[in-house]
Parts: structure tokens; C-alpha cells; sequence
């Protein structure tokens, strides 16, 4: 037992046990076992990642299929069959670049908006007291309990209500019709604008907890020598402590940005037009209708959307463990 | 820590530490900024009340009377930092989930949803032919903007050009047929009108009190007066073709006919008081498929949890050995199903797991009615979510693997305990404590996982003889999503509302729990 000791603390029972206790033929009967399960889990986990790479390939783009090798390939071309069909064929009918375009500019907008907001609100936390600074903490701790999916009715006619303004201002006000007030309607039901307030609103109260977290780390030694050579808050705040989080921030924002990208339910409630489509509804579209005949293209339009981000999932895993204890579930 | 902070801080030159407080130029632009935005909030807040809604231009008051307060006065400069969250949060968070409260309350529906008065104006707007009016002949117009306009020709050889919105014009000397085009309208072809009746049939051509409209294929009538007026005294709209008086039943937001039970449409919004609560209680088309649901939001989420902890915890004790080869590589292929965007990993195996073609749903797996016997598609949703859970589970169990201390296994290891005691004994309460209030959030989460249900089968299989569009895989959430904007039967937006005020309350309940597990509340009272 005297080697075990020297372990660190983190290595587990397991370890102590297979040193000490078994012998070499349970040591190799205890690995097998494991690598069987592992295997087991392994092929659960990636048949359906392998099932729809090869869908994606396929030239016959149906559901049928029942070969993991792509068939009826007679030259090399043929297996971006279902790439041409999505992305030339049909993009009339699917338009897969506004989707993907959309998507984009919605991720990036509430992104960038929502981790400058929320850097400002969790500095201040991080370093001025003041009265109600407790309450206003709490408070935006207890609103985070009900995510905004849960007034999906409310902001539904919200966003209608908003949308409706852009008829009723140049009625009532018509002095004011030099200004197009038409521009309302991007914040309106069904519109892009619209989604972004929806998506800053929700990502709010998590994101500043987590940042006040990180800005908690910086030592105040640094604020306060710039204080005292006289930098007003703003300054200190830009020019010191902004370039000291930044990479912090960085992942914030594109953990954030994965996950706007990748919502669904509020983009779906929102949304109605076909061009106005986030990339991740425009492909449930194809599962939602004639699912049989759009295989080939939801197969090839997901490997598109998919590869990036698990590619982020697969580079940032240990931040991703780092957050998801502080409650930063995926959304 | 002094190595960043002079490599972080720049040289003194460039830092002009001047306050910026005594700069006028910057002083005088903050003020105009400032000035632009009220003004521009002012003219929302007007024209949210313009439009009845009180509301939306009460909380942009609140919102806009605070800015200005924590921007304008220096004593609440910390506050000045937050100004854009708060504004967010209490645009985006606070008020719909207090518009949610007040939308539960009243009967605000398909058929219900303008207020009383936006009614009484709507109404007013119909039309209809009053005895002694003067019949044409009408031929039909339209303007390159889509604007129709009649030509009339009347019996008596009075002929006048009546567009849609706008005064009638008395054509003068007119010639024999109706020219083709006149004053930047063009006549069109008898298939095109036939096309437009629909859309023209109910429009009112002219403006004000001089107005005309078609009677059939071929007849028009002018002048047009209004079919229903507003009777303050006896609160009622009354029909002046038939004299028939519609009092207004302001329990039920509708315009009933007097006697009989005719009722115009639309009817209008009212308070309802806990109406819809009282329905969820005691209609029993309502409360049956509720019930249901609820039973299956609970299920589902409590079994989402112990199968996905129960699979991921396996895993991370599998894999919580240094002497397994290529650990790095073999977590990272069981996390990709986390890294996969939900609805994509949904349709997947919604592919996969259909009856007639998918290669599990028609194959090895054929007979267990995936996707539309009660059982197999709730059998199908678990399969899915601890597909997608599972890996979330391993991830945090492997890091509260490590925490527990391996003198604790030693102790056990020497009074000889066996490796399925220390499991049960030593592993799993130790975890429960680390684990437990993510556990709890994990439930949560599941409770409201819309995306499952309605990526994998929209709640189908139907529950049939319900009054509400209820299905066997329906949680509480998808459910007040189909009353919402359900398909065919009509939105019900005050009943969907009541019911996530119940989704609201268990949420809460079940947070208040994890806050006591965790005595977050405290830590964050305390670290502050």
C-alpha cells in the first residue's frame, strides 16, 4: 500500500485496487470487460453519426437504404449527389444559403451584443458596492429559473404587437413619415431582428454570472493603481480589464455562439417565412414533410452545419467540463 | 499578477487619464444621444397606445424613465454599467412572463383578440345597401400598386369611377364602353375578374360618407352606409339592415343578438377572472388529456434523468482508469452525440427509427411502433435522450470522480470492504451530494424539453375523444404549444397561458428545492 500512497489524490480506487489486490490474469479479464463496454458504447454513440455520413454520400438520397456503403457509384462525382441537389438543384425551393446566412448573422448579432452587455453588467458587479447590489444579483439569479421558452405565448404577441407599430406610427404621426418606419417590422413577428431581442433577452441573467465569476479572478490591485494614477472607471475598464478577460470572453462568446446557432424551439415559434429561416429550421423543414424524398438533402445540409460544431465541442471539451458545473447548460 | 498588470497597462502617453466629466464637446454629445433616444422611445410609447396596448408602452416608460435616471444621476454610476442588461432583461424576461400572468385571465383566443372598442370600429366598417340606393353595372379596375376601382354605369346613364379608398369621381360626358385604362387604372379581362371576386366582394369602394360596392356578378350599389353602429346607452351594436339589436355580453367578450343566439364575429377581449383555471379543473375533455400529459412530463423527465446519470456514471467509472490506452481519444467519440445540434441528432433518429423505411424502425427494431403506438414512441423519445444525455452525465460524473478523495477507498479497501459496497456505500452518496442540484437542473430542463417532443414525433400518437389537440408523448410545454397556435381548432392563447402558469409553479417549487440542495442561495448572498 506504501506505493499507492505516493498516487495523487485524484487517481482513483480502481487504480489503487488493480496495483494492490488483483493479479495479472483479473487485470487483463478486467480490461477486456471494460474495452467490451467501451466498444458497445462507442458503436451506440457513432452509428447514428456513421448512418447519416453515409446518407449524406449517397447517391439515391432515400430513407430505404439499408447499405452503410453509399451504392450505385459509378464515378467519384457521384457521391455529392445530394450536395448538388441541396446546394444547386433545388435552392429555389431551398434556400439553403439564406438559412445558413441567417443563421450566421443571428448567432454573431446576439453574440457580440450579449457578451458586451453582459461584461458591463458583471464588471460593475465584480467591482463597485453598492445599495440593492445583493438583490439585483439574486434577482436576476431567480428570473433565470424560468427560461424564456416558457413565454413563448407572451412573446409571440409581443413581437406582433412591435411589428404592428410600423402601420400605426405613420397613421398617428404622420408629421413623422419622413422617417420609414417600415423598419419596425425587422423586430416583428417572423423576422430576424425580432429572434435577436428574444435570444439577448434569454442569454442575459447566465452569461453575467458567469462573467462576474471571471472578473472576480482579476485582482482589484489592478483597477486600483489605475485608479490612482487617476484613469476614470471607463478607461480602466476598456483599456485594462477588457484585454485581461478577452480570452475568457472569447469562449464565452463562441460557446454562446454554438448555441444560438444551434437553437431551435424559439427560431421555430418565431419564424414563418421560408426565407426568413434559421439554418437549424430550414433543415427540420425536410424532416417535418415527404421526410422519405428529403433524406438525401437533410443528411447533406446536417453534415454541413454539424461538422463546425462538433469540431468547437471536440477543441473547447475542457472548457465546456469547466462550464457545465457552473450550470452553463447546453441550450 | 505585476507582471500582467504592467505588461497589461499601457505607457503613460497615449493613456490621456483627463476625466472625460469636463469635456463639453463629449458632455453635450451624450445629451443629444441621450435626447435622440427618449424622443425615439416616446414615439413607440405613443404609438404603442395608439394602438391600445398599454402594456408594452407602460413597461417601455418604466424602462426609459430609468435609463435616463441611472445615466443622468453620477451617484448611480454602478448602476449606469448595467443599464442595457436591465433594459433587456425587463423588456425580454419580466414582462412576458407578468404578460403571460395577465394573458391567463382573460379569454384571449382565435376570435378574441382585439379589445371591445377595436371591435366596435371593425364592425363599423361593414357595410351594406340601404333601401333607395342607385344600382349600376359595374366593371372592374385595378392600379399597377393593386388598388381596385369600379367603373359604374348606372341605369339612368350616370357614370362614375369609384377606386378603393378614395373619392368617388362623376365621369362627365363618359364615352359608350368603359375605356381601357383610366386615370392610371387598367380595366381587366373577365378571367381576371372572376379571379378578383373574392378579394373584392366585401371591399368598399369610395370614401366617407359616399361609398360603393358590388351586389353580384354585375351589380353594384351606392351609396353604402354602415351596418353596424354603437348604441352607448344599451351597449349594444345595432344592425341598421335589420334593426336587430347585438347586446354586448361582456362575460363572454361577444355580441349577441338579442333574441336568439346569434353572435357577430369577431367577439372581443375580456377578464375572465380564473375561468381558465376553473376549465382545467372541471371540463372533462380538458381534464383528462392534463392529467395524462402531466403523468408523462413527469415520467419522462425523471427517467431521462436516471437512465442518462445511470448510463453516463457507468461510463466514467469504465473509463476512470489510467491504465486504460487512448482514454483522451475514446472520451472524445463518446461526447460527439453532445456536439451534435439537437434537431439534427433528432431527425437522425427519427429517420432511422421510421416504421415503413428507417433502417432500426423497419429492420431489427420493426414491430414496436415507433412512431405510432403510445408506447413505442415514448420508448423511442428515451432512446433518443439518453442518446443525447448521456455523455452531459459522464462528463460531470468523471469530475466528481476525481474529487473523491482516494484515502476514502483505502480506509474501505482495508476493512475489507468489496468493490460493489464501495459503490454503493462510498461512490454514489459522495457523488449525489456534488451531483445532486445538477441532477435536479437536469430534470428541470427535461420537464420543458420542447425540442425533443416535437422534433421526434409532435406529440403524436393523438389521444383520441379530447377537445384539445392532445397527443400520447405530449409534455405540459408541447401541449400548451399545440393550444397556442393549434392546428385546425383555433388558437387559445388564455387557456395556454393558464397552463404555463402551472408549468411556471412547478418549476419554481422544483428550483426552490435544488436552492436548498445547494444552498446556492446563500453562497450567493455570501459571495458578493
Amino acid at each position: 500500500m506504501s506505493s499507492t500512497a505516493k498516487q495523487p489524490a485524484s487517481s482513483s480506487y480502481q487504480h489503487v485496487e488493480s496495483r494492490s489486490v488483483m493479479s495479472q490474469r483479473e487485470r487483463i479479464f478486467t480490461l477486456t470487460f471494460r474495452f467490451t463496454i467501451i466498444g458497445i458504447a462507442i458503436f451506440f454513440a457513432l452509428y447514428p453519426v456513421i448512418y447519416v455520413i453515409s446518407a449524406a454520400f449517397n447517391p439515391l438520397g432515400t430513407l430505404s437504404t439499408r447499405s452503410l456503403i453509399p451504392q450505385g457509384i459509378d464515378e467519384f462525382s457521384d457521391l455529392f449527389t445530394n450536395f448538388r441537389t441541396l446546394l444547386v438543384d433545388e435552392i429555389e425551393i431551398f434556400p439553403f444559403w439564406n438559412w445558413l446566412f441567417n443563421s450566421i448573422l443571428v448567432a454573431t448579432i446576439s453574440t457580440t451584443l450579449s457578451v458586451l452587455v453582459c461584461a458591463l453588467a458583471a464588471y460593475s458587479f465584480s467591482r463597485f458596492r453598492f445599495n440593492g447590489r445583493r438583490s439585483l444579483l439574486l434577482g436576476i439569479l431567480l428570473i433565470q429559473v424560468f427560461p424564456n421558452l416558457l413565454s413563448f405565448v407572451a412573446l409571440f404577441l409581443m413581437l406582433q404587437q412591435i411589428g404592428r407599430l410600423a402601420d400605426v406610427i405613420p397613421q398617428a404621426l404622420p408629421f413623422l413619415s419622413f422617417i420609414d418606419w417600415g423598419f419596425l417590422r425587422l423586430f416583428g413577428l417572423d423576422s430576424l431582428g425580432g429572434l435577436i431581442l428574444v435570444y439577448l433577452g434569454g442569454a442575459m441573467g447566465i452569461n453575467t454570472w458567469l462573467m462576474k465569476g471571471f472578473f472576480d479572478t482579476i485582482p482589484r490591485d489592478i483597477d486600483e493603481s489605475a485608479m490612482v494614477d487617476g484613469a476614470t472607471h471607463d478607461q480602466t475598464f476598456w483599456m485594462l480589464i477588457f484585454p485581461l478577460v478577452r480570452p475568457i470572453l472569447a469562449v464565452v462568446g463562441v460557446l454562446s455562439f454554438v448555441g444560438t446557432f444551434n437553437e431551435f424551439v424559439l427560431a421555430r415559434f418565431l419564424l414563418r417565412d421560408n426565407d426568413n429561416f434559421t439554418l437549424m429550421v430550414g433543415l427540420f423543414s425536410f424532416v417535418s414533410a415527404e421526410f422519405s424524398q428529403n433524406w438525401g438533402k437533410f443528411a447533406a445540409g446536417s453534415l454541413i452545419a454539424a461538422t463546425p460544431i462538433v469540431i468547437v465541442y471536440l477543441l473547447l471539451q475542457d472548457q465546456i467540463v469547466g462550464g457545465l458545473t457552473q450550470g452553463a447548460v447546453k441550450g | 499578477m505585476s507582471a500582467i498588470a504592467s505588461k497589461a497597462r499601457p505607457p503613460q502617453g497615449d493613456l490621456a487619464f483627463s476625466k472625460d466629466q469636463g469635456n463639453i464637446v463629449v458632455i453635450a454629445l451624450r445629451y443629444l444621444a441621450l435626447m435622440i433616444v427618449d424622443a425615439f422611445a416616446l414615439i413607440l410609447i405613443y404609438g404603442f397606445l395608439e394602438d391600445q396596448n398599454l402594456g408594452l408602452a407602460l413597461i417601455l416608460g418604466v424602462i426609459t424613465v430609468g435609463a435616463n435616471i441611472f445615466v443622468l444621476v453620477p451617484s448611480l454610476f454602478p448602476i449606469k454599467w448595467m443599464t442595457p442588461g436591465l433594459m433587456l432583461i425587463t423588456l425580454l424576461v419580466i414582462y412576458p412572463v407578468f404578460y403571460t400572468v395577465l394573458t391567463a385571465f382573460t379569454n384571449r383566443a382565435d376570435g378574441h383578440i382585439l379589445n371591445k372598442s377595436q371591435v366596435v370600429d371593425l364592425l363599423g366598417q361593414q357595410r351594406y345597401v340601404p333601401e333607395g340606393a342607385q344600382l349600376y353595372e359595374w366593371t372592374l379596375y385595378r392600379s399597377e400598386d393593386g388598388t381596385y376601382a369600379l367603373w359604374l354605369t348606372g341605369d339612368d346613364g350616370n357614370v362614375a369611377f369609384a377606386p378603393a379608398g378614395a373619392p368617388i369621381i362623376e365621369v362627365e360626358s363618359p364615352p359608350e364602353e368603359a375605356p381601357p385604362t383610366y386615370e392610371g387604372y387598367t380595366q381587366l379581362t373577365r378571367a381576371e375578374r372572376t379571379q378578383a371576386l373574392t378579394e373584392i366582394q366585401n371591399l368598399v369602394f369610395g370614401e366617407g360618407e359616399d361609398t360603393a360596392g358590388i351586389q353580384g356578378r354585375s351589380q353594384a350599389a351606392r351609396p353604402l352606409e354602415s351596418r353596424y353602429v354603437y348604441d352607448e346607452e344599451r351597449d349594444a351594436l345595432i344592425d341598421q339592415s335589420t334593426g336587430t339589436a347585438y347586446i354586448a355580453d361582456n362575460q363572454e367578450g361577444l355580441f349577441r343578438a338579442e333574441r336568439g343566439s346569434e353572435v357577430l364575429q369577431p367577439g372581443y377581449q375580456v377578464n375572465v377572472g380564473f375561468r381558465n383555471f376553473e376549465r382545467l379543473v372541471n371540463d372533462p375533455g380538458l381534464r383528462g388529456p392534463l392529467l395524462q400529459v402531466f403523468v408523462w412530463t413527469v415520467t419522462f423527465a425523471l427517467l431521462s434523468v436516471l437512465t442518462t446519470f445511470a448510463v453516463g456514471l457507468f461510463m466514467a467509472l469504465i473509463l476512470n482508469d489510467n491504465a486504460i490506452p487512448g482514454r483522451k481519444i475514446i472520451r472524445s467519440l463518446l461526447i460527439i452525440p453532445y456536439a451534435i445540434p439537437g434537431v439534427i441528432a433528432i431527425g437522425v433518429w427519427r429517420g432511422m427509427l421510421n416504421e415503413n423505411l428507417g433502417i432500426i424502425g423497419a429492420g431489427l427494431g420493426s414491430g414496436i411502433g415507433w412512431q405510432t403506438d403510445p408506447w413505442g414512441v415514448k420508448f423511442g423519445i428515451l432512446l433518443i435522450n439518453l442518446w443525447l444525455g448521456y455523455p452531459y452525465m459522464m462528463l460531470i460524473s468523471s469530475g466528481a470522480l476525481q474529487a473523491i478523495p482516494s484515502e476514502v477507498y483505502e480506509a474501505a479497501a482495508v476493512d475489507g470492504a468489496t468493490p460493489v459496497q464501495r459503490f454503493w456505500r462510498i461512490t454514489l452518496p459522495l457523488l449525489l451530494i456534488t451531483m445532486g442540484p445538477l441532477l435536479i437542473a437536469s430534470f428541470t430542463y427535461n420537464f420543458n424539453n420542447f425540442l425533443i417532443i416535437e422534433a421526434y414525433n409532435a406529440g403524436n400518437p393523438p389521444i383520441p375523444g379530447t377537445n384539445t389537440p392532445a397527443g400520447y408523448s405530449d409534455i405540459l410545454i408541447s401541449y400548451t404549444y399545440r393550444l397556442a397556435f393549434g392546428a385546425g381548432r383555433g388558437a387559445d392563447y388564455g387557456y395556454a397561458a393558464a397552463i404555463t402558469i402551472i408549468i411556471f409553479a412547478i418549476v419554481a417549487i422544483i428550483t426552490l428545492m435544488q436552492f436548498r440542495l445547494t444552498r446556492r442561495w446563500e453562497e450567493a448572498g455570501a459571495n458578493v
